[in-house]
């Protein structure tokens, strides 16, 4: 009986294999050709209706003496609004105030500082939520009184409470790291409560048979079969650590951290533009990098064990 | 088989309802049915006999409405805590993120078997299965056919008194179902666990079984009981007996005595149907 089977289980397993290997190339291909084509139209919408531009100078020993005047003319295009993408990229390696160090070192160290509020808000956040996840599918109670307000929670505005953190809390950083943590929270909640309730009733059935502590069910049935969606959440809770960390840092006063950047960049704008937006594009790669760590561990977790899901 | 001839599980007046008074379903009705040490018992019926009730409530998965119960002299409930049962479903119900063998250990792990003990019992199901080679793989990478046996080798793990087995073949195809008959047979010799066994199958009932208790729907009742005295053990010849025909025949006939007599279906016929559709 055994022997023909054994040719099912050689091709469930190519079967797996050859698709990963294919989709990756495919994905960074994907994503190598949006960025390109987001350069392409935000240069392309600035050569329409920016500002006007000359290139002079010497390239390679040919004088060029180049200058474009846009047909037309848009509020959003200009310099001052949305600056060239090589002035931005020229911003990083240049000193963010004079003799000072230059702004791709200001910026990474404000990442890095942002980083840690938001994975000590992220580890508390998702430590909650599951509490909350697990509370919630032991007691059909709990889960119709608390719910309403969890889902509330989420509805007022964060920058509303913001500010109420910061003064109550009198260290800086684990203000902050509140502010991201209440952020956090939600989605973990509510993916472990989806995750917690996907367990098979058969299997639940199977475990009564074998007359099992609810606590078993838990550790050996529900958690297990949640992981998927856990882990699903924890991604989403990932980059709502680090926008929460970001607002939570604006009226906190602390001269560390992406949020810090942003104010001051935001106030001499008219004579940098190019260096807030570096700072939103640090602040996106801070996202990026905290969910692919996410999704670094779920890999290590899950690897192997679960039938491949794609989310 | 039946030299061992205590009774295991003493079933006396059961009845089960289900739904509130004013709409209420009758399940099951006086069912009296003592099955021994050692027997292979069939249970057999249309849709709606209540013949998984039957076995779910053997299995103190629910509660009869009426009558008892016993198990080894104790009640259901007191055999399901002292983990006499071992069941099996249509679906498998395997983890998929344990391995095969982490699979068969499942019930031991829960049960406090050391891990030597679950290695060594995981090990000798596996192989009692044939599938003492697919320890390390996981459960979505085996056939369905495989899968049912992996379930099997489970329920066998902490060596119950009593497996119930609840439709596990239905999901399978012909082919693999009467390979599955005759590994269950084997197995059955082996360990000497007595089986009760639901099916829709009346080939695979007489196969199988040392009684086949034939089943009537609306309200559900036992309307016969067939010895099956094919010689043992089972075998591929076995289904080439006159013997076997016969038999199948019995139980056939028995289950045509049942389907409604004129062939009409009354008022409460049809309001079971939506009942059954709404389950």
């Amino acid at each position: 009986m055994a022997i023909p089977a054994a040719p099912t289980l050689a091709l469930s397993n190519a079967g797996r294999a050859s698709p990963t290997a294919l989709s990756r190339r495919a994905r960074i291909l994907a994503i190598l050709g949006l960025f390109i084509g987001l350069l392409v139209v935000w240069e392309g919408a600035k050569w329409l209706g920016g500002d006007p531009w000359r290139l002079h100078g010497v390239v390679l020993g040919v004088p060029i003496d180049y200058e474009h005047f846009p047909p037309l003319k848009w509020r959003i295009t200009t310099d001052l609004a949305l600056p060239h993408v090589w002035e931005i990229a020229g911003a990083f390696v240049q000193p963010a105030q004079r003799n000072g160090p230059l702004l791709i070192q200001v910026l990474l160290g404000n990442a890095v500082f942002t980083f840690g509020e938001a994975l000590v808000g992220f580890a508390i956040g998702a430590t909650l939520g599951l509490i909350l996840g697990i509370a919630f599918t032991q007691s059909r109670t709990a889960e119709r009184a608390f719910v309403p307000y969890v889902v509330a929670s989420q509805t007022v505005p964060i920058v509303a409470i913001a500010p109420l953190v910061v003064i109550f809390l009198p260290v800086g950083w684990l203000a902050v790291a509140i502010i991201a943590a209440y952020l956090t929270f939600f989605p973990v909640t509510m993916g472990a409560l989806r995750g917690l309730r996907s367990a098979d009733p058969r299997a639940v059935e199977l475990m009564r048979s074998y007359a099992v502590s609810p606590r078993q069910i838990l550790w050996k049935l529900r958690l297990p079969s949640a992981l998927p969606y856990l882990f699903a959440s924890l991604r989403i809770a990932a980059s709502a650590s680090v926008v929460g960390a970001i607002i939570g840092e604006l009226p906190s006063g602390i001269p560390y951290g992406l949020g810090s950047s942003i104010l001051n960049f935001k106030q001499y704008y008219v004579s940098g533009p190019s260096k807030l937006w570096a700072t939103i594009i640090v602040a996106a790669m801070l996202g990026l990098v905290f969910v692919g760590l996410v999704r670094a561990v779920e890999a290590l977790v899950t690897r192997g064990r679960y039938r491949r899901i794609e989310t | 088989m039946t030299s061992d001839a205590s009774p295991v599980v003493e079933i006396r007046g059961v009845g089960k309802e289900f739904g509130e008074a004013g709409d209420r379903l009758i399940a099951l009705q006086d069912i009296d049915l003592t099955i021994l040490a050692g027997e292979f018992v069939s249970l057999i019926g249309p849709s709606g006999c209540g013949k998984s009730t039957l076995l779910r409530l053997i299995g103190d998965l629910t509660s009869p409405t009426s009558g008892t119960v016993t198990v080894n002299g104790r009640s259901a409930r007191q055999a399901r805590l002292g983990r006499e049962y071992g069941m099996v479903f249509q679906a498998p119900v395997l983890m998929d993120w344990r391995t095969v063998q982490k699979n068969v250990e499942l019930p031991l792990e829960v049960m406090g078997y050391d891990r030597a003990q679950r290695q060594a019992r995981s090990k000798a199901m596996l192989e009692l299965v044939e599938l003492g080679d697919f320890g390390q793989t996981h459960p979505w990478q085996l056939s369905g056919g495989m899968q049912q046996r992996v379930a099997i080798a489970r329920a066998l793990a902490f060596d119950p008194k009593l497996l119930l087995m609840d439709e596990p073949f239905g999901a399978l195809d012909e082919m693999t179902r009467e390979r599955m008959n005759l590994e269950l047979m084997r197995i059955w010799r082996q360990t000497g666990t007595t089986i009760i066994f639901v099916t829709h199958s009346i080939p695979e009932a007489v196969f199988l079984s040392t009684r086949v208790v034939v089943m009537s729907a609306r309200p559900g009742q036992i309307s016969r009981i067939v010895d099956i005295d094919l010689p043992q053990p089972r075998t591929v010849e076995t289904r080439e007996q006159e013997r076997y025909f016969e038999h199948v025949t019995t139980v056939r006939e028995a289950l045509r005595r049942h389907e409604g007599g004129d062939g009409r279906p009354d008022d409460s016929e049809i309001l079971q149907i939506r009942a059954e559709g709404l389950a």
